[in-house]
């Protein structure tokens, strides 16, 4: 019987090769920037620890935080920017104004820090009509209200027609460090349980369905919110047993937790039935052929917590408005490293992979 | 979702994983194709496999029609994409296909106008808002889509749409499962036949499966209950000494077919002498081009493509772990040349591919062995 034990042995090695090229950082090879790169899955992955980290170097850039940690004095801050690019500006449950103000807030909440100011960069396109403005405008300042934070400085451009599809936004955060936890990934061990603080997919679902390219009509409102009461309700009531959090936007839960799962070198099991998801949301995906793990959300977050703060966690999320879904979703696991498993609800086991390039809808 | 969550019921599923059980005979190892790539779709998403024995092995077949494309096809088809005025659409996982100078998503990125489309009938839509502009929509699937595709042709006709037109890459599915089970290493015990395809074509083009071939088959709904229970019909017939072909899918699938979908596919195509499929070759008969009535439409009569055959690397073993006579790891390019960022055959392309599943999961694979 020694055939099966060589053949084995080749197979050994096999696996071995592939683990350390996947191992490896990820090289940026391609002849052009496709859709792929913006997509949050493999390709990105590529571009930024294959071109930007090692350009720009930096020991707080390499951490590959949601937000930069600079410390002024003593006084720990945190920084964060995000581009907006949505099209179309206004869909069901909020616009592009609304993204601009809660997605860099939320960046600095996940990072801990208490979201203290932004800055505003607007690239108008040449035709954009002053009531499209206005409507932006106004959205803005409210979401900045409502996520108390002031808007303390700004950039307007005007691009010729044809170019910047009615207006870009890119908005920088400013944040202070809140002391009540520490947080990072590399604080993720296993027996650690995973939260989710509410349904997901929403935000994905309703700009696919706004954009009209689908035959497809059901009531799917975007998600987008401030996650900083969420995250202030964490810190209050489970702070020490808090590692680390992050929000599921571009590239959906699939991609948080793939991304965790790489950089702690830990497995992730999640309980496929334990995600809240929206019966529209679940027909509509299941129309188009999508996951909705990998679907984005713009108000949503993952939490990683200690097993016995779970209750605690879970009490405090609820009590949230909009967090009122929050679910124990899985647990942080030893094997295998860098895998995220998800026990079906039918009862099977699979690999949750991260997304190669943009969910493409299947055709059989 | 009435009348499918009741197929995703997890109790139901124990019960029939039981009956599996019980039907296998100790030490021996069975292999079951999957023939269609939404079978693979529903094992993978559900974990059906994770609910065999581990004796009971899947092997992912050749329906995958995305998968199968060669890359001279590709090739000719983002040559068409490249002409000046042309809006060339396709289904979104067809972007990502490789041919022999990259993919249409790598073309789109490179300044051609591609559009993802969901149904042919979307890019004849977009024929009719840009009049100005040659549409052509590149057609791909099994019998499955074939008809969506000859029933907007028949409508561009009957509306005198003349700016659309339409490569066809459409294929067969009996082709290849002969081709196939030709193969004098086949290792295959039988067939999970495939349900899509079976409600345009019926069951009764698979009897000469069990007829010829002495292996069962089993039509089968995509629902994971359906596929589990497909299983077991399988075993039964393996334990019983049976050999036929059995309808699992009856709520949607007569014996029959459906007989306007396919006077409509006879009225549109005609089948090609020889089509070469990505990982098998050429196989006689196996694709469908437009018909003599329709073939004003036909873009590769309205546009010159290079129709240059691009051959397979030699290296590559995708038709050997088609047919179950190596793993993909025994595969010479497995993991090196070929891998899912850089996939060279069928069965890396899709990520639900024999291969790509096992580069990206293979380790967790063994783990479940070794449970």
């Amino acid at each position: 019987m020694a055939e099966p034990a060589t053949v084995s042995a080749r197979e050994e090695r096999i696996l071995g090769i592939i683990e350390t090229a996947r191992g490896k950082r990820a090289k940026f090879r391609d002849e052009r920037i496709t859709m792929a790169h913006g997509a949050g899955g493999k390709a990105t992955q590529s571009l930024i620890e294959g071109l930007f980290v090692p350009a720009f170097g930096g020991e707080t850039l390499s951490r590959m935080s949601d937000a930069g940690e600079i410390t002024v004095e003593g006084s720990e801050l945190a920084l964060t920017t995000d581009s907006y690019v949505v099209r179309p500006l206004r869909f069901p449950g909020g616009s592009i104004g609304d993204l601009a103000v809660n997605g860099t807030v939320n960046d600095l909440a996940v990072s801990g820090a208490r979201p203290l100011a932004l800055s505003l960069s607007l690239v108008l396109e040449e035709g954009l009509t002053a009531a499209e403005l206005r409507a932006e405008v106004k959205a803005i300042a409210l979401a900045a209200e409502q996520a108390g934070v002031e808007i303390v400085t700004g950039d307007t451009k005007v691009v010729e027609r044809g170019h910047a599809d009615g207006m870009y936004i890119c908005t920088t955060g400013l944040g202070q460090r809140d002391r009540r936890a520490s947080l990072s990934c590399a604080n993720v061990t296993p027996g650690d349980r995973i939260l989710l603080s509410g349904s997901i997919g929403e935000h994905g679902m309703a700009i696919m369905l706004a954009r009209g390219e689908f035959e497809l009509d059901a009531a799917i409102e975007s998600d987008t919110a401030s996650l900083w009461p969420a995250v202030n309700a964490l810190l209050d009531a489970v702070g020490p047993e808090l590692r680390c959090l992050r929000d599921a936007t571009r590239g959906g839960v699939a991609s948080v937790l793939n991304e965790l799962a790489r950089s702690s070198s830990v497995a992730m099991l999640v309980r496929e039935g334990a995600i809240p998801v929206h019966a529209a949301v679940a027909g509509a995906a299941e129309i188009l052929g999508i996951d909705p793990m990998y679907v984005a959300n713009e108000g949503k977050l993952v939490a990683f917590v200690a097993a016995d703060a779970v209750d605690g966690a879970l009490a405090a999320l609820r009590a949230v408005p909009g967090c009122e879904q929050a679910a124990e979703i899985g647990e942080v696991r030893t094997e295998p490293p860098g895998m995220v498993l998800v026990e079906t609800s039918f009862g099977g086991r699979r690999v949750m992979d991260q997304l190669v390039g943009d969910p493409l809808p299947r055709i059989c | 979702m009435r009348f499918v969550e009741e197929f995703r019921d997890a109790s139901l599923g124990r019960a029939v994983a039981g009956e599996i059980l019980s039907l296998i005979e100790p030490g021996r190892h069975y292999k079951v194709m999957e023939v269609c790539g939404g079978h693979t779709h529903s094992i993978y998403k559900y974990g059906v496999d994770d609910l065999l024995p581990t004796n009971v092995e899947l092997v992912h077949g050749p329906g995958c029609p995305v998968c199968v494309i060669p890359m001279g096809r590709v090739d000719d088809g983002i040559a068409i994409a490249n002409e000046p005025g042309v809006i060339f659409t396709c289904f979104g996982d067809m972007l990502r296909v490789p041919g022999s100078e990259g993919s249409l998503l790598e073309a789109k990125a490179a300044g051609a106008d591609v559009r993802m489309v969901y149904s042919p009938l979307d890019a004849l839509r977009i024929a009719k808002q840009n009049p100005d502009r040659e549409v052509v929509f590149f057609a791909i699937g099994f019998e499955t889509t074939a008809p969506s595709t000859a029933l907007t042709l028949k409508r561009a006709r009957a509306e005198g749409v003349k700016n659309f037109s339409c490569i066809c890459s459409h294929v067969t599915i009996v082709p290849p499962l002969r081709a196939l089970l030709e193969s004098p290493d086949l290792r295959l015990d039988g067939f999970i036949g495939p349900g899509h395809v079976a409600t345009v074509v019926g069951a009764r083009p698979f009897e000469f499966i069990p007829a010829d071939y002495g292996k069962p088959v089993v039509v089968a709904g995509f629902e994971p209950l359906d596929i589990l229970q497909s299983i077991a019909m399988i075993l039964a017939q393996l334990a019983e000494g049976r050999c036929e072909v059995e309808n699992q899918y009856k709520r949607v699938v007569p014996y029959e077919g459906n007989p306007r979908a396919l006077d409509v596919l006879a009225e549109v195509f005609e089948l090609r002498p020889h089509f070469e499929w990505r990982g098998l070759g050429f196989i006689s008969h196996s694709g469908l081009k437009l018909s003599e009535a329709y073939a004003e439409l036909d873009a590769e009569l309205r546009f010159s493509v290079p129709g240059v055959r691009v051959a397979d690397p030699k290296a590559c073993q995708c038709g050997e772990v088609l047919k179950g006579v190596i793993k993909p790891w025994e595969c010479k390019v497995f993991g090196t040349a070929c891998t899912p960022e850089r996939p060279i055959g069928t069965c890396m392309v899709s990520s639900e591919g024999a291969c790509a599943a096992y580069y990206n999961f293979g380790r967790f694979a063994r783990e479940r062995e070794v449970v």
